[in-house]
């Protein structure tokens, strides 16, 4: 069947922000969808509140909406645009949702728009438990006993059914959010509530516990002609407790016989045909009783999931790019598999490697939450590897992690932990878990008390086993001296650092040996076909094979077949972190089209299977490898074997590319644009000092600390409070505000880790301070400025973490002109070629210089976006040569005609007892964009777009700290006149009251019932103004803030914050918002 | 299997039948002794590698040397490749594997064991097994014993340690070498003589190896296909009586026929037309098998000639579809590029629709030269050759892929349902 040709324009709902659950991998479906639709010749519209993707580039779609995903929004959007059809599969849930709600309120039917890809049915049949579960008892699939109930009562008569321990699962959540294990009868009440709280309909499934079974994901694809295909199997490595997106797992499936893997492929066809699912890829979740073989279905995704992702990259085949195209009618025998580029899409791809992905946390950065892993997932990005063996693709997955690991690293703190206590850490499943897992077999723990502690399959225990049994043997006797030796510790996956540190040799001395006999890694293609034929497409992976071949047949087989063009290599941003996303990935990428554009080849390194970076069509060359010095400068050694190498960027994947630079470059690798000297120079403290006192600019006064004495001395001389962190960290790893000595000393005596040796910077902490951020472009010569951006949150408040405006909305255009001026003249200075970041304080009209990092920063999207440059782009051919002269770019730092404004969202709803008072340390996920033509209308916006839905009427409660009163009264004031009551503790309210502004006076926590928390917990509160400092008035307050969090009430922990919130009330009551795609925005794009 | 070609190996094979369950028990005490292969640690994980206790070596000289498992001694064969990634002990007792030295492209190889329920003939007939990774300890809730002892009990030699991925692509580019594969456990193994072996090993072309693997007596079969948690079961009905001709038929094809309520005489492969007729059979099985269809075909065309006189609704899988179009006048060629895998599309041309199906095999119907009456019925997605035939004036069809699956995806189960329509339609 062909194309549809009723369908002449399609609407694509993206994922929105990145959060916890819903991550890069849905910028990679949307782009791989919109780029599949605009192929077939459809008018794509497309609405994304993320303008740190690269589906929102205005060239992926024919208008693109950088909107708020809601339906009210979206409905706007349809209206405007008058699409045939909607593709709600490609955006998460999220997606998902807004899709459902739209058919439901009639908004589709009304404007003739049909839903392709899933139907409303099929999407409540997978996402209602108890249809779910019924659709599978008419097909004869087991599922684990449960029942659906709404209310806490009926919580108590399903127990009796499904006994203990119960899994609650909350209806029509995303990434698993709330749902949890009972496994004591105590904390049931408060978990059930917690479950029907984080349910949009107050629903949750109890559910029989099926802990410590085996845990399998089948990804399937279906075209309207019911062919259907098994994309991929994987296995959790991680027994089922632990949701899958928080596991590590591994493709294929490892552990079964066929006659076990065809029931669960037969089953998986079975559930999409019943739940309805008509085209597209879908994901099949299932246990397995290990002992029995009993397989039960947990639950399906109608639509393309992080797991589709990660199956895309295990095997090649383009998971989201042919499920676009089933929607609109093709079939998948009319589809040619893009990998081969000779064979239809209608089969299943067989691999010959193995396939690991760990996921990466950042528990580090929400002190006081459990870092056990349940039910609800936690972890902010994943790492993918491939190898030929388990062991290898493992090895290779834990270092790139860039979690400091090097291999099955020695977990921390295990010398001061007796037996009892390991074992302990085995059955706990952690982000370390697998550490203590191999700890336990160096202790001398078989497979089977392993297994019985933590329920891992023993086949994997025992790979781990014997990767131990191994480092002890190299502990004992050393390296081998010999090829035959050595290549057998590299097959294994050992990297250098490793084998390194078992020896007590430099890892570049373990590098030299291994050379020096020859023992080299060969670079395998992912080609969907396990080599039955041949594949013309450059998706490469190393291993290390056997070399005993002798006769014909010996020559090497090395398939990475480095092309004879110039090229260049570009290094990705590796696993998703907080401080350290997205932003990173959509840069390389854009690095990546941009070389190709300028007639250069595009070599792209990473490790992340969730990016666009990491699609094979994105690059010319794909190495999906981890981004370690050992594993970048082999493939640089192959790459230089033909060709012009020109060299290598680094300065668009983040830290991590960052870190490698100095490695490279001593290893003789040309370093692309800003010279790593000049990196190092505007990281090193006192060279940096040196240049701004040359260049007569300012700075706060500081120190610099290797030592507890001169820490205490410096930040004495500077006076408190001062900001405290850690040199050569991204995402303000570590950083805090220190209000006094005591603090000083518990930070230097805890919290300096993240830096290692290098030294710990102490800045005067300019308090009540406007922090601006500028992004500029240079050639060495030239620079441009182009945006300057004004947080909305004060200075000391992390800058990924605080809301910003561009153009600036507060600070006088004199200032921004000499921001603009100081800016050029650091570029300058530091030679910088390719792009700049540089962050400043403005405090009574002073300017001061925060940082500046001679790289692209989390921002150059959002400033891509606001401005319609391609900034980036234009970067990488900067660092390739060219002068900004060959791009008309105008005026350097010159305001556009809108205001877009950055809103950041956090993952706190995933983290009970953390709290949420915004602080130097990074904590957000991610990031939207709410752009209009002027600045309320683009932070209200930018609000509901972030999931704030701003009250326009009701009561407003008001509590701030003494230095705030002063503002809050113009605050409270402006409300009042809009017709809120107001709601304010003691103080506050006697301020207000001076000041002539009528509050009603409530308790605070301490003060006793009826308090301020019982007053929002009823509901009786609609937004919350909640500043605070010290101790024990933020211990005070904490209840506060989460209530507010948990019951979904607006909530604003800083002055300018609840400004512009009251600014975006006003202008939201005097008319709805428009919609406008970028497209009519970016007049001024070159 | 060591044994040189043409050794008479089948004293058992008769008992694939009836007696199966008593067989498969035999293999079960057999190995009670290692009581919880699934928690037992890997064989000498730290054990040094450098030992070359095994050797490929092909008939261009090519020397491949690694570390041997299963049964010591030598062996000569084609070597070829299998894409599946699960379903290696049923492919490894898949007779249509005789005279061929398998290579898995998976790596790792082993992790479920073996269970003996899963083995697809009483003695398997591929005659070596070439690995990249190291077997394991097994791990699954059905496993008896490890890969390695159950290579050992069936005599066959295997080698590790191999770039199966370097060995797939030269086959790919060269076609399927021959081969000896050496496994000596006392690291000397005998290259010279080995390359001799193979340089002087005649090839698959011309040999009739179905001779070899076939049952030596007719027997009734009446198990059906398995289920988790009840095993394989018993046919309870028997709406059709059917005659198979045993070529090298895996267990599975039987136990679909069973399941689909037919009540099967196996017989053997050169069982003439006269004695299969005196069976009073519905309908007519030809299985498939190894070898070279035309070398098979001097004894199995007249037969089969004899069937389609007789109008009886027939079905032929693999060697048995090769056959049955040799008994039509169409021709077979060797393919420079056998299909070995579990992912192979094929399209069925009557309903449009697409089936995974399992595949092995390196011969190929001519469809230039199928006769007027023959239709093609199923072509290959991947290269576009013919896949299945059936006749327009006949109840007759044949497949090439193997629907009976075991290893592989189940889609074309259909088919036996098509073959018991046409024997109802004729009843």
């Amino acid at each position: 069947m062909p194309k549809r040709t009723d369908l002449k324009s399609i609407l694509i709902i993206g994922a929105g922000p990145i959060v916890i659950g819903q991550a890069c991998e849905f910028d990679y479906s949307g782009t791989q969808a919109c780029q599949a639709l605009k192929e077939e010749g459809y008018r794509v519209i497309l609405v994304n509140s993320n303008p740190a993707t690269i589906m929102t580039d205005p060239e992926f779609a024919d208008a693109t909406y950088i909107e708020p995903v809601t339906p009210e929004v979206v409905a706007r959007i349809i209206e405007k645009e008058r699409p045939d059809a909607l593709l709600p599969t490609m955006g998460g849930q999220t997606a998902l949702n807004v899709a459902v709600a739209l058919a439901g309120n009639g908004t589709l039917k009304k404007f003739g728009v049909e839903m392709i890809g899933a139907s409303r049915e099929a999407i409540h049949k997978a996402e209602d438990r108890e249809q779910f579960r019924r659709a599978m008892d008419a097909i004869g699939l087991e599922s684990p006993k449960s029942r659906t109930v709404h209310s806490l009562a009926e919580a108590r008569d399903a127990l009796a059914e499904t006994g203990l321990p119960a899994i609650l699962r909350p209806s029509y959540t995303l990434g698993g959010t709330g749902a949890s294990v009972v496994t004591e009868r105590e904390q049931f009440d408060s978990q059930v509530q917690t479950a029907l709280d984080a349910s949009m309909v107050d629903e949750v499934l109890i559910e029989e516990s099926v802990l410590g079974w085996k845990e399998f994901e089948m990804e399937v694809v279906r075209d309207r002609n019911d062919n259907c295909i098994i994309v991929c199997s994987i296995e959790n490595f991680d027994p089922m407790g632990v949701h899958t997106g928080d596991s590590i797992t591994v493709a294929p499936a490892l552990t079964l016989t066929d006659k076990e893997y065809q029931l669960l492929r037969n089953a998986s066809i079975a559930v999409l045909r019943e739940i309805g699912v008509e085209t597209g890829g879908s994901n099949v979740q299932f246990a397995i009783d290990p002992v029995t073989g009993r397989m039960v279905v947990i639950e399906m995704n109608p639509r393309v999931s992080r797991s589709s992702a990660l199956a895309s990259k295990a095997t090649g085949f383009p998971i989201a790019k042919v499920a676009a195209r089933l929607a609109v009618g093709y079939t998948l025998d009319e589809l040619v598999n893009d990998i081969t580029g000779t064979t239809p899409a209608s089969f299943e791809p067989t691999i010959d490697y193995v396939v690991t992905k760990i996921p990466r946390f950042t528990f580090e950065k929400f002190p006081g939450t459990s870092d056990r892993l349940t039910t609800s997932m936690k972890s902010v990005g994943e790492a993918m590897a491939i190898g030929r063996s388990f062991q290898e693709s493992l090895q290779k997955a834990l270092r790139s992690m860039e979690t400091g690991l090097v291999g099955l690293d020695e977990p921390e703190g295990a010398g001061a932990m007796d037996a009892r206590q390991r074992l302990a850490a085995v059955e706990r499943p952690t982000p370390e878990r697998l550490q203590w897992i191999a700890q336990a077999f160096r202790d001398g723990l078989s497979v089977a008390d392993v297994h019985d502690a933590c329920r891992v399959d023993p086949w994997f225990l025992r790979q781990i086993a014997d990767l131990i049994a191994v480092e002890e043997e190299v502990r004992a006797n050393g390296l081998p001296d010999d090829a035959t030796g050595l290549r057998r510790l590299k097959s294994m996956g050992f990297s250098d650092a490793r084998l390194g540190l078992l020896t007590g040799v430099e890892e570049s001395q373990v590098r030299a040996m291994r050379h020096g006999h020859g023992v080299l890694p060969v670079f395998k293609r992912v080609d969907t076909c396990a080599a039955e034929f041949e594949s013309h497409t450059p998706y490469m992976y190393s291993t290390y094979e056997s070399a005993d071949w002798d006769g014909p047949g010996r020559a090497d087989d090395d398939e990475a077949k480095p092309s004879n063009r110039a090229k260049v290599v570009v290094l990705g941003g590796g696993p998703n972190r907080i401080g350290q996303g997205i932003e990173f990935d959509y840069c390389c990428v854009h690095a990546a089209y941009a070389l190709s554009e300028a007639g250069i080849e595009s070599v792209m390194v990473n490790c992340n299977p969730e990016t666009v970076s990491t699609d094979y069509d994105t690059s010319d060359r794909l190495y999906f490898e981890p981004l370690t010095l050992e594993d970048v400068l082999e493939l640089i050694r192959v790459e230089r074997t033909s060709g012009e190498f020109l060299g290598v960027i680094v300065q668009f994947g983040g830290q991590t590319p960052l870190k490698l630079a100095r490695g490279l470059e001593a290893a003789g690798v040309p370093i692309l644009g800003t010279s790593p000297d000049a990196i190092d120079l505007a990281e090193d403290r006192k060279r940096f000092q040196q240049l701004l006192t040359r260049l007569g600019l300012r700075q706060p006064r500081n120190a610099l600390a290797t030592s507890m004495a001169e820490a205490v001395a410096g930040a004495a001389t500077i006076g408190y409070p001062v900001v405290i962190r850690p040199s050569y960290v991204l995402g303000g790893r570590a950083m805090e505000i220190v209000h006094d000595e005591a603090g000083l000393r518990r930070y230097m005596g805890a919290a300096v880790r993240a830096s290692g040796r290098a030294p710990v910077l102490i800045d005067d902490y300019l308090s009540e301070a406007t922090e601006l951020d500028v992004d500029a472009l240079s050639d060495g010569d030239d620079v441009f400025v182009a945006g300057i951006m004004e947080h909305i949150e004060e200075a000391g408040v992390h800058s990924g973490d605080s809301a910003c405006s561009l153009p600036p909305y507060t600070v006088d255009p004199a200032t921004v002109d000499e921001l603009r001026r100081q800016t050029e003249e650091l570029a300058r200075a530091l030679g910088v070629v390719g792009l700049m970041n540089a962050q400043f304080a403005v405090k009574d009209g002073e300017i001061f210089v925060l940082e500046v990092n001679p790289r692209a920063s989390r921002t150059v999207p959002f400033v891509a976006k606001a401005t319609g440059r391609p900034i980036v782009k234009i970067a990488a051919r900067l660092m390739a040569g060219e002068k900004l002269s060959a791009f008309s770019l105008g005026v350097s730092g010159a305001p556009v005609g809108h205001v877009a404004v950055k809103e950041a969202v956090f993952p706190f709803d995933r983290f009970p007892g953390v709290d949420i008072l915004l602080g130097p340390e990074m904590r957000s996920t991610g990031e939207v964009m709410g752009l209009d033509r002027d600045f309320a209308r683009a932070f209200a916006k930018s609000q509901l777009a972030a999931g704030v839905r701003l009250p326009d009427s009701g009561t407003v409660f008001v509590s701030v700290k003494d230095g705030d009163k002063a503002p809050v009264a113009q605050v409270a004031r402006r409300l009042a006149e809009m017709g809120f009551s107001l709601l304010a503790t003691d103080g506050t309210a006697k301020y207000l009251a001076a000041a002539g502004i009528q509050a009603d006076r409530v308790n605070k926590v301490g003060e006793g019932s009826p308090h301020i928390v019982d007053r929002i917990q009823a509901g009786g509160v609609h937004l919350v103004i909640n500043t605070t400092e010290g101790a024990l008035a933020i211990a005070d307050s904490f209840e506060i803030r989460r209530t507010a969090l948990t019951r979904h009430i607006p909530h604003y922990t800083t002055m300018a914050g609840a400004r512009a919130a009251v600014l975006a009330i006003a202008t939201m009551r005097s008319g709805p918002l428009e919609v406008t795609p970028l497209q009519s925005y970016s007049n001024n794009t070159i | 299997m060591g044994d040189a070609p043409g050794t008479p190996a089948f004293a058992k094979r008769q008992q694939g039948g009836r007696s199966l369950r008593a067989g498969g028990a035999a293999i079960s005490a057999n190995q009670s002794s290692s009581s919880s292969p699934n928690l037992s640690p890997n064989p000498n994980p730290t054990v040094p590698p450098n030992r070359c206790t095994a050797a490929l070596v092909l008939a261009d000289g090519t020397v491949i040397r690694g570390r041997g498992l299963g049964a010591a001694g030598t062996v000569v064969g084609e070597v070829c490749f299998n894409t599946g990634m699960t379903g290696y002990e049923e492919s490894l007792s898949d007779p249509s594997f005789a005279g061929q030295i398998l290579t898995f492209t998976f790596p790792h190889i082993g992790n479920v064991g073996a269970n003996g329920e899963d083995e697809e003939t009483a003695r398997p007939a591929v005659r070596g097994v070439v690995l990249r990774a190291d077997v394991t300890a097994p791990s699954n809730f059905r496993a008896t014993q490890g890969l390695d002892g159950w290579l050992a009990h069936h005599g066959i030699p295997g080698i590790a340690g191999v770039d199966t991925r370097k060995l797939t692509r030269a086959i790919r580019e060269r076609g399927a070498p021959s081969g000896a594969l050496v496994h000596d456990p006392d690291g000397n193994p005998d290259l010279d003589a080995a390359l001799e072996l193979a340089m002087s090993w005649p090839g698959l072309e011309g040999m009739d190896l179905a001779r070899e693997v076939t049952t030596t007596e007719p027997y009734e079969w009446d198990q059906t296909r398995w289920r988790l948690g009840a095993g394989y079961g018993t046919r309870t009905s028997s709406r059709f009586r059917v005659v198979a001709v045993d070529y090298g038929a895996k267990r599975n094809i039987l136990r679909c026929l069973a399941s689909a309520g037919c009540a099967v005489t196996v017989v053997p492969a050169a069982t003439s037309g006269e004695d299969i007729l005196a069976l009073c059979p519905d309908g007519v099985f030809l299985s498939n098998g190894p070898g070279d269809p035309a070398a098979t075909a001097a004894y199995a065309v007249p037969a089969i000639r004899a069937v389609l006189r007789a109008g009886l609704p027939l079905m032929g899988i693999c060697l048995g579809h090769q056959l049955l179009s040799l008994a039509l006048g169409a021709r077979t060629k060797k393919m420079h590029q056998g299909h070995r895998g579990a992912n192979h599309p094929v399209k069925d041309l009557a309903t449009g629709k697409v089936e995974i199906t399992s595949q092995n095999h390196g011969f190929v119907v001519d469809a230039a030269t199928l006769p007027a009456n023959a239709e093609v019925t199923h072509t290959s997605l991947f290269d576009g050759s013919l896949e299945g035939i059936r006749l327009v004036d006949a109840p007759v069809f044949s497949v090439q892929y193997h629907p009976e699956a075991s290893p592989g995806p189940q889609d074309s189960h259909y088919l036996f349902a098509r073959f018991t329509a046409l024997m109802e339609r004729r009843a």
